[in-house]
């Protein structure tokens, strides 16, 4: 068996294989269907500083291969994440990650400083791309500029590892992963979803009630790996890839690309027990193709 | 997670089938109201599960029966599926309906459509444990009311169409029964517009109500957040909260 072990920046992973956020609950959700504790990773639901109602009913639709989803950051905020929903995953032998997203600077910058003295939590995801709300989240990662700016004030009040998600709704997305990457980021994570709409045409009305919403599935895989693929041959700072990963050989495709670990997003609504498929094929592939390391298919893409 | 055997699919019509599903494992404990995640193979335009009632359950016979409609390309690939054939679900899910306190109770189940599904398992509970139920089924037309023999085994059926071709003519709300009778317990489920109107006769009448919800859903484990709906205490997860909430938790325009 070969060695799964991985390192992005200060965090250690025992394999590259991580849920993404919003797709995973805080993990519980999913102890009945296999052990969460194997994975190398858990990116919690979407924590903002303060409690968030979401948007209205609807928040979904089904597309070809893939879904829209308008959730928009529906959470209890920062505080009670910490007293309330963090002692039932402190027993999950993983990483567990925040994924922080805000309206403001100030957001960011207090729903991140809470999160710094927290010993369980090892790094935070700063969601500057959630485009289902109505302030902040994908306002702040379509700029090199503010996408900086966020990053930079971040950084000053938060010290454990830091990973950027990145939004794929601009032209260049190596830009921004430059720009935040100037400013401390200590690694990026992409791709978030990309903006879609719906039509009922029926009812001549749109599906979701906020008209547009955020696209993920297999739909959006081929243009996920090659903003991987470009981020990677961009920054020097570990990528990690996401966006339509259904299976182990989708995620090795994500590793070749140049990410160093992955996350699973909506093929865990399909199939609660993916996550451990992927990781099995993951090191079934390593074994059949004669590599110690999973650290040696990172970025081997022969072109 | 599990791949259940199709036993047989009794095609009712056109438009509905009834799956019936075994195992060569025991079945697990399931409750009326919980339903299942099915996924849907070879049909390219269905990418998530489809969460459908569980209709009723056959410990002995090992059987889970699942009432399928055909509203899309998923629930015609289902509706097409032959014995040994398997079908994977993720089961069961949800909550269930409450229990009312005595066994005099008068209990009142309304369903429309396939709606009716989550009342046949839940009547069978009720009936199992000594209590009366009488159902008030309804449809567009004949063709819409289905499992009525079912359902006898279970209470007093009561019948409406809108076309008048079967029981009395108008929607279930409607029904004589209703104008006749006083109820304790109300249990629902069918069209939204159906449900706000039994939860409408309901408040009036002062009886106890659920209703079982059947938002969209993308993973029926409450993951997602996609299936919410909204609650005197926000906004709650119809897949772990619900399907059955209680009408004075909704905020529903009454």
């Amino acid at each position: 068996m070969a060695n799964l072990n991985i390192n992005i920046g200060k965090l250690q992973l025992k394999n590259p294989v991580m849920t993404a956020s919003g797709t995973f609950g805080y993990g519980p959700e999913f102890s009945d269907f296999f052990d969460v504790s194997r994975i190398g990773g858990i990116f919690v639901k979407g924590t903002t500083l303060r409690d968030r109602q979401g948007n209205a009913y609807p928040r979904m639709a089904e597309t070809p291969s893939g879904m829209l989803n308008a959730v928009g950051l529906q959470n209890k905020g920062v505080d009670y994440f910490i007293n309330h929903i963090l002692p039932t995953v402190k027993d999950i032998d993983t990483n567990i990650i925040v994924n922080v997203s805000g309206s403001t600077i100030n957001d960011y910058i207090e729903t991140a400083e809470k999160l710094n003295s927290i010993e369980k939590i090892p790094a935070i995801e700063l969601n500057i791309s959630c485009p289902n709300v109505k302030e902040g989240g994908m306002a702040f990662g379509t700029s090199c500029l503010s996408a900086a700016q966020v990053v930079k004030e971040v950084r000053r009040a938060y010290q454990k590892e830091l990973i950027v998600k990145l939004s794929p709704n601009v032209t260049d997305i190596s830009e921004i992963a430059l720009a935040v990457e100037a400013e401390g980021a200590d690694s990026v994570s992409l791709i978030n979803t990309l903006l879609g709409m719906a039509i009922d045409s029926e009812k001549r009305k749109p599906v979701l009630s906020t008209i547009t919403g955020g696209l993920s599935g297999p739909a959006v895989k081929p243009i996920a790996l090659r903003m991987v693929w470009q981020v990677a041959n961009s920054v020097k700072i570990p990528v990690i890839g996401m966006g339509g990963i259904m299976n182990a050989a989708d995620a090795i495709e994500f590793l070749l690309a140049g990410a160093s670990a992955i996350q699973i997003g909506t093929a865990n609504f399909i199939d609660p027990t993916v996550a451990i498929k992927v990781l099995d094929g993951i090191n079934e592939y390593l074994d059949r193709h004669g590599f110690q390391s999973v650290t040696e298919i990172i970025g081997a893409l022969e072109v | 997670m599990l791949d259940l055997i199709i036993k047989k699919n009794e095609v009712l019509n056109d438009q509905y089938s009834l799956l019936i599903l075994s195992s060569s494992e025991k079945l697990p404990e399931m409750l009326p109201g919980q339903f299942a995640e099915v996924r849907v193979d070879n049909s390219p335009t269905t990418f998530l599960r489809r969460p459908i009632s569980i209709n009723y359950v056959d410990y002995e016979a090992n059987e889970l029966w699942l009432l399928i409609q055909i509203v899309g390309d998923g629930t015609k690939k289902m509706c097409e599926l032959k014995a040994g054939n398997t079908l994977n679900l993720v089961f069961p899910l949800g909550n269930t309906f409450t229990f009312p306190e005595n066994k005099d109770a008068k209990i009142l189940l309304v369903g429309g459509g396939v709606g009716i599904a989550p009342l046949l398992f839940w009547g069978s509970y009720l009936k199992e444990r000594g209590y009366n139920c009488n159902f008030v089924l309804g449809g567009r037309s004949k063709e819409n009311l289905l499992q009525l023999c079912e359902f006898e085994r279970f209470g007093n059926v009561y019948t409406t169409t809108e076309d008048g071709s079967h029981g009395e003519k108008g929607f279930v709300t409607q029904h004589s029964l209703l104008k006749a009778s006083n109820f304790d317990y109300i249990f629902t489920c069918g069209p939204t517009p159906m449900m706000k109107a039994v939860a409408a006769y309901a408040t009036q009448t002062k009886a106890f109500c659920e209703v079982s919800l059947e938002n969209t859903m993308a993973c029926g484990f409450g993951a997602c957040l996609c299936c919410v709906t909204d609650t005197t205490e926000g906004h709650l997860c119809v897949c772990t909260e619900g399907p059955v909430f209680n009408i004075t938790k909704l905020k529903w325009q009454i």
